[in-house]
């Protein structure tokens, strides 16, 4: 059965931002913002605490009035529409569900405001699709914290909007559970096809679930595609350092020859694909993901072609399928390496060891950027 | 071990007690009810029973009243003060509907808008009753005196000619009106409704009311879906402790209304102070007012299903 016999598809075309600004007095939580949201897709919006996505949302959903820009939902402009005259539903943080009605009427709320005559099928239909229809007679807070995300999530889907934007939705559950709602939204969304955007500052829930991620800082976008491209390509040091962890080595490009880039680093010349490289000039920033680099006992052991730089471990962490290592370069800096469990022989720390990785897996980025950008972040954003 | 069966273990395990130590009631429970007991026995208890015995006596001040079961003193209290019952349930009646009228945008500002001013504007609600009841209550008849500002606007407006075609006022005046008690009545009793109002609208998370207006609810809707109910709580409180005291007031009718304004608390004092055997009939009017406003409330709560929302 085709989800479109529930839902019944309306075309409502892509959603589009454009110039889209809010500030509060002073300071500015969305700064110029320009983005399409292609219909259908599931689109997250990713970034710490206080970065503007959250404000983001709300301009689209109506219920913050933006300083400057436009919003597009297909042909139709709805920057000055009211909320509740959008065809746009929102999954709230905390669900924000009804306590004074039922699961049955929280669901069938939004239709019985529009002036339907007959909800019973509509919300059973809906209750089946989220795997609840056995609570319809109970009040919200007789509800465990997934079930009522999942009501939540019923009560704006029901509407049939064009876009669902989902705030933070599984911020308040504990992780088993929220890495299940991540999969069943991802099935939701494939099912009914409508476009989701996604707020969250949780990166490994915008990937799991994400066709297309907006990394956003400081009310600005810092780069947008999907999962794979924004981990393997990252263009600023801020998206290097928040998607995930990165080694970034600071270097100053010696010469570009036949699509290979040569830096100098810590008195070596290291190499990058030149599609890979933001900045082919001057001073650049050489990254590689710690589980791209591997760890050999001595530099003789490193296959020749190969980006290779020395140290001593300072730190091993053996957790099963990986050990963890951390190794201190004569300059200073240190080098993350996560090495399989494929058998090799755990180097201890104080080992002199030689770190290597295949130079078509590093990525290099503009030098003059601040290097430790998006790293602190994380912390902040996951409490 | 007793220690270990012993229920109360959490209570004395500071001091292990000896072993032949029979495990005993904890007692402290009913220590601390004591005073709010003993308190209520003797201003609550006793005067309902003393009242009620008094209802079915005969006597006068001069001989004393004996307990003679004269049911017909309730014959007479139900069925010779028909008008102050009448203008007892009336007033009180309207003075709630007013006071939630008026008394529900103020607390729907102030939960929601008040912002940082919040605890000033409750402040606000309330610092008048710092000041006597009675004081207050005589102010009304400078502000609603014929040669007053009030009066003035409400004669020019000819608002005064419709108010006397429903018998509200009489003859061009404010003061000495029903109209006048009534004002009194909701000026005394409005921050009785706004309170419970407030404490109830404050405790709702605005994002229900944004959650509203996403699913298509206009203001009003929202209010209409949301905010009522939920605030239904408040809603009954603020009226019933609006109209129950209301209903037995008669400081307002005594000194704003006249003679053909008189409710039940008038004709009660009267008979107990100014009448040598009126002491009976009245306590049959005070037993007669208690049992109709708790039924009243009784059927009031049970139709506004409060339980449920609670």
């Amino acid at each position: 059965m085709s989800s479109n016999d529930v839902l019944g598809r309306i075309e409502g075309g892509d959603l589009r931002l454009v110039g889209l600004t809010k500030r509060f007095g002073a300071f500015t939580a969305v700064d110029n913002l320009d983005l399409t949201i292609p219909q259908g897709s599931f689109f997250a919006l990713l970034g710490a605490s206080g970065c503007g996505k959250t404000t983001t949302l709300r301009m689209v959903s109506g219920l913050e009035d933006p300083t400057a820009g436009q919003i597009f939902l297909g042909d139709a402009e709805v920057t000055d529409t009211k909320p509740y005259r959008r065809p746009v539903n929102t999954v709230f943080q905390n669900y924000a569900l009804f306590p004074h009605l039922d699961i049955f009427e929280n669901v069938a709320f939004g239709l019985r405001r529009r002036g339907f005559k007959s909800v019973r099928p509509q919300v059973e239909e809906m209750l089946e699709l989220v795997e609840l229809g056995h609570l319809a007679k109970r009040k919200p807070n007789q509800l465990s914290g997934g079930q009522q995300q999942r009501i939540a999530l019923a009560r704006a889907l029901i509407n049939q909007p064009q876009v669902l934007l989902l705030d933070e939705p599984l911020g308040a559950l504990d992780l088993k559970l929220r890495r299940q709602m991540q999969i069943e939204l991802k099935r939701i969304q494939t099912e009914v096809g409508l476009t989701f955007v996604h707020v969250t500052h949780d990166q490994e829930e915008a990937m799991t679930m994400a066709d297309t991620i907006a990394v956003m800082n400081q009310g600005r976008i810092e780069q947008l595609g999907s999962p794979a491209e924004l981990y393997e390509n990252p263009s600023t040091t801020f998206v290097a350092n928040f998607l995930g962890q990165s080694n970034l080595i600071p270097g100053v490009v010696e010469g570009v020859d036949g699509g290979v880039v040569t830096v100098r680093a810590h008195g070596r010349a290291l190499t990058l694909k030149a599609d890979r490289a933001r900045a082919t000039s001057g001073a650049v920033i050489l990254g590689v993901r710690p589980e791209k680099v591997q760890i050999a006992g001595s530099e003789d052991e490193v296959p020749s072609g190969f980006n290779c730089l020395t140290g001593t471990v300072v730190d091993t962490s053996f957790i099963g399928v990986s050990t963890q290592y951390l190794v201190k370069l004569a300059s200073g800096e240190e080098i993350s390496v996560f090495e399989q469990n494929t058998g090799r022989a755990i180097q201890r720390p104080g080992n002199e060891v030689a770190v290597y990785w295949d130079p078509s897996q590093g990525f290099g980025l503009d030098g003059t950027q601040d290097i430790e950008a998006g790293a602190v972040l994380d912390e902040e954003g996951a409490a | 071990m007793t220690a270990v069966a012993d229920p109360t273990a959490g209570a004395t395990q500071r001091k292990p007690a000896p072993p032949d130590h029979k495990p005993r009631r904890n007692l402290t429970p009913w220590i601390l009810l004591l005073p709010g007991l003993l308190w209520l026995t003797v201003f609550f208890l006793l005067p309902i029973l003393t009242s009620v015995s008094a209802s079915v006596q005969t006597g006068n001040y001069d001989d004393g009243f004996k307990l003679t079961w004269h049911w017909a003193n309730y014959g007479h209290a139900i069925s010779d003060y028909g008008t102050q019952y009448w203008h007892s349930g009336l007033y009180s009646t309207l003075t709630t509907v007013l006071c939630l009228a008026l008394g529900y945008p103020v607390a729907y500002f102030i939960a929601f808008k008040g912002g940082k001013w919040k605890s000033l504007l409750m402040a606000l609600v309330i610092v008048p009753s710092f000041t006597s009841f009675l004081i207050r209550t005589i102010a009304w008849e400078t502000i609603l005196a014929d040669q007053g500002p009030v009066v003035h606007v409400l004669r020019s407006a000819h608002v005064l000619g419709l108010t006397e075609a429903l018998g509200w006022t009489t003859g061009g005046h404010v003061i000495n009106t029903p109209a006048a008690v009534v004002c009194g009545m909701v000026y005394n009793f409005l921050p009785f409704t706004i309170l419970p109002l407030y404490t109830s609208l404050e405790k709702i998370d605005p994002r229900l009311l944004e959650a509203g207006s996403d699913l298509y609810c206009s203001t009003f809707t929202t209010w209409r879906r949301i905010t009522l109910p939920l605030s239904m709580p408040g809603v009954v409180g603020g009226t019933l402790l609006t109209f129950i005291p209301a209903i037995g007031d008669y400081i307002n009718a005594q000194l704003l209304g006249n003679p053909n304004t008189g409710v039940v608390g008038q004709k009660i004092e009267d008979l107990f102070l100014r009448q040598t055997s009126g002491y009976p009939v009245g306590s049959a009017i005070s037993v007669v007012m208690m049992v109709g406003t708790l039924v009243l409330v009784m059927s009031y709560i049970r139709k506004a299903g409060t339980e449920d929302l609670l």
